[in-house]
């Protein structure tokens, strides 16, 4: 068991904790940085796409996790900063610009979305952003000189400093970066004055306020923050997709990427990450299960039968997600032997009504 | 239809369009209107928004569509029979899977009613005899027309109409006159107080979830002839959601009057404006009435105490 002892304020600002963490992120940091030789063509695949939601899922953990705002619609963002990608990259502008465009924009856009959201709760703001995305969708299917409509536009390979990174190895260094760096950029804003904000928010908005925290203004940079981190991850998606149309940016994208969040932990950046694992190998498990059904019943219900299920089991049984399990499987460990049920256990919690009494 | 309007000029031409319009969109409306409705009842009961509602009226549909073609019953039964199990199949959904989440924040319960869709949508299409198919009921309104001064009605529309009016006031009566009924409605005011008047809360939100999947089940019925029946026929639950939204999601007669202002508004954009406006419109509108309303026009406003 481990006792951290803090002698000095700095130890709170540290990235890492103490060495053991130093040591296991430069194990995991050793390893993905070393994925191309240990990886397949298959399994380097797949890292592109976990990387990828993991920058989504940063930024929806941002906006759900932290802010507590549901969000229904963040396909939308998705295809914002995916058009604006290809598009821009289609007028032969160097990526730095383009991606920064792609991220910019989809904040503006999420400003947008945002400013209904300083006045809807709860379910309501689900709907408005549902509403969002629908009509996002149907935007893009008939901007016909601008996207391509229904048929869908192809993106080439990333060129940076006139260089094309065509080989999967050079794309996935490329996706490796863009995650760090969005990871520690969320790691900082979450330490800061403005992701302790975002936090009271999510714990009471009556009291953040009463607190002297500013709603408007921080609910629209959650947005804001949310899309653009879901932009940089939409403007890759469409580098590693190589084609993009708008029934990839439909409402079940956006379902999925909320269960990234779900599944891997509402509340912690890690989660996001988990949660994205899960995600892409799901269907691979699913793939493999479809063997075992018995002739005649059609296999593409499965799919959707397990996702379900996993999303009502994770729900029911699992709540803190896959890193919460983490959590707990390591504070077994820990306290060895002393660890009690109900260490994790949420607090009693009544039924809180949203009405007027 | 050309040679009716010739007759009668141009400019009572656009008003029997306009009619022939309305009629459609409140049948189309109607539909909206009870899915709406599932949504609504099982809001005020649980605050538990369905996402699921759209998947169990399928599910209603094909369970229809099992007795009234594979076993050959009578409508009448048919409508009986898919109401019955559907109501059966609600309680279920709320006995296993909303009860262990009871009282977990709303967003929470959002996600697992949309596993639940999942699965519920996914089971139709790997269950022997219904599949991906696209199915049709016989019913007894076939496509006869009734000609009103130039408005062609056909009957199916107008039955629509109808029976959602008779199921309407049969819930009405329901609620304001049985004990069961008037027990739903102490429980969707203040759980607390109905549970020290000695309601047995639990199984109240029980019912109300069979109610509810019931009444998806007789607007998937209704539905039927329209759009027809295939496993992806729930995403119209996705078009009630407006019509909840629009009425305000806790109301009632709310539910009813978004369903028709939803269905009516998307019969006349799909005729008077451009092409793709029809699928955003009640979408358009649900965004227009959530920034001047943003509880909607019947819903409940008041200050959240800490």
């Amino acid at each position: 068991m481990r006792f951290i002892f803090k002698t000095d304020y700095e130890q709170d600002l540290r990235l890492f904790r103490h060495g053991g963490q130093k040591f296991w992120y430069g194990v995991l940091g050793a390893l993905l940085l070393a994925a191309p030789w240990w990886a397949g063509d298959y399994v380097m695949t797949q890292l592109h796409f976990v990387l990828i939601y993991s920058i989504v899922g940063f930024g929806l953990m941002l906006l759900t996790g932290f802010t507590g705002q549901i969000s229904l619609g963040h396909a939308a963002f998705l295809a914002v900063g995916a058009y604006t990608e290809a598009l821009l990259q289609a007028q032969g502008m160097p990526f730095v610009v383009s991606i920064t465009s792609a991220a910019l924009l989809s904040a503006a856009v999420g400003i947008i979305v945002g400013l209904p959201a300083l006045r809807l709760k709860g379910i309501y703001l689900a709907i408005a952003t549902l509403a969002f995305n629908v009509i996002v969708e149907e935007i893009t299917a008939r901007w016909h000189s601008l996207t391509g409509g229904n048929e869908g536009m192809l993106v080439k390979a990333v060129r940076v400093m006139g260089y094309a990174l065509e080989t999967d190895a050079q794309f996935y260094y490329l996706c490796l970066a863009l995650t760090v760096i969005c990871a520690l950029a969320c790691i900082n804003l979450l330490r800061s004055p403005t992701g302790r904000a975002f936090i009271a928010i999510r714990d009471s908005e009556i009291s953040a306020s009463c607190m002297g925290v500013n709603l408007a203004k921080y609910k629209t940079m959650a947005f804001a923050i949310s899309a653009a981190l879901t932009g940089v991850g939409g403007a890759l998606y469409a580098h590693k997709v190589g084609f993009i149309s708008p029934e990839q940016f439909g409402l079940f994208q956006s379902i999925e990427l909320i269960t990234i969040v779900i599944l891997g932990g509402v509340g912690f950046l890690h989660g996001a990450v988990l949660g994205a694992a899960f995600i892409i190998v799901l269907p691979q498990l699913i793939s493999i299960a479809k063997g075992w059904l018995p002739e005649g019943t059609a296999p593409s219900g499965l799919q959707a039968v397990v996702f379900g299920l996993v999303l009502i089991l994770f729900i029911i049984f699992e709540p803190l997600g896959l890193y919460g399990r983490w959590l707990k499987i390591r504070a077994w460990f820990e306290l060895f032997p002393f660890y009690r049920k109900g260490m994790f256990r949420r607090q009693k919690s009544y039924m809180k009504s949203e009405r007027l009494r | 239809m050309a040679g009716a309007f010739c007759r009668i000029g141009p400019g009572r031409a656009v008003l029997v369009d306009l009619l022939q319009l309305l009629v459609a969109g409140v049948s189309l409306g109607c539909v909206y209107a009870l899915v709406a409705l599932g949504f609504v009842l099982i809001y005020k009961a649980t605050e538990t928004v369905n996402f699921a509602q759209g998947d169990l009226m399928m599910l209603g549909a094909f369970f229809a569509l099992t007795s009234s073609v594979m076993l050959g019953w009578p409508y009448w039964a048919t409508i009986l029979f898919a109401a019955a199990v559907m109501a059966a199949v609600g309680m279920l959904t709320e006995r296993l899977v909303l009860r262990p989440v009871l009282g977990h924040p709303a967003f929470t319960v959002v996600m697992i009613t949309i596993g639940v869709g999942y699965v519920v949508r996914g089971i139709v299409t790997m269950v022997p005899g219904w599949g991906t198919e696209t199915y049709q009921i016989p019913t007894p309104f076939v496509e006869d027309v009734w000609r009103l001064g130039g408005v062609v009605l056909p009957v199916q529309q107008l039955t629509v109409i109808g029976m959602t009016a008779m199921l309407c006031a049969g819930l009405y009566l329901f609620f304001r006159f049985s004990t069961l009924g008037v027990a739903m409605q102490a429980t969707s005011q203040n759980q607390l107080a109905a549970y020290y008047m000695g309601i047995p809360v639990r199984r109240v939100n029980m019912m109300i979830w069979g109610l509810s999947a019931a009444v998806a089940a007789f607007a998937g019925i209704l539905l039927a002839p329209v759009t027809f029946i295939h496993s992806n026929m729930g995403f119209i639950g996705l078009k009630a959601f407006p019509a909840a939204v629009v009425g305000g999601f806790g109301s009632v007669p709310g539910a009813i009057l978004g369903g028709l202002i939803i269905g009516v508004v998307e019969a006349l954009a799909g005729y008077y404006l451009p092409e793709g406006f029809k699928d955003v419109a009640a979408y358009v509108v649900v965004l227009v009435v959530l920034l001047a309303w943003p509880s909607g026009i019947f819903g409940e406003t008041g200050r959240k105490k800490v």
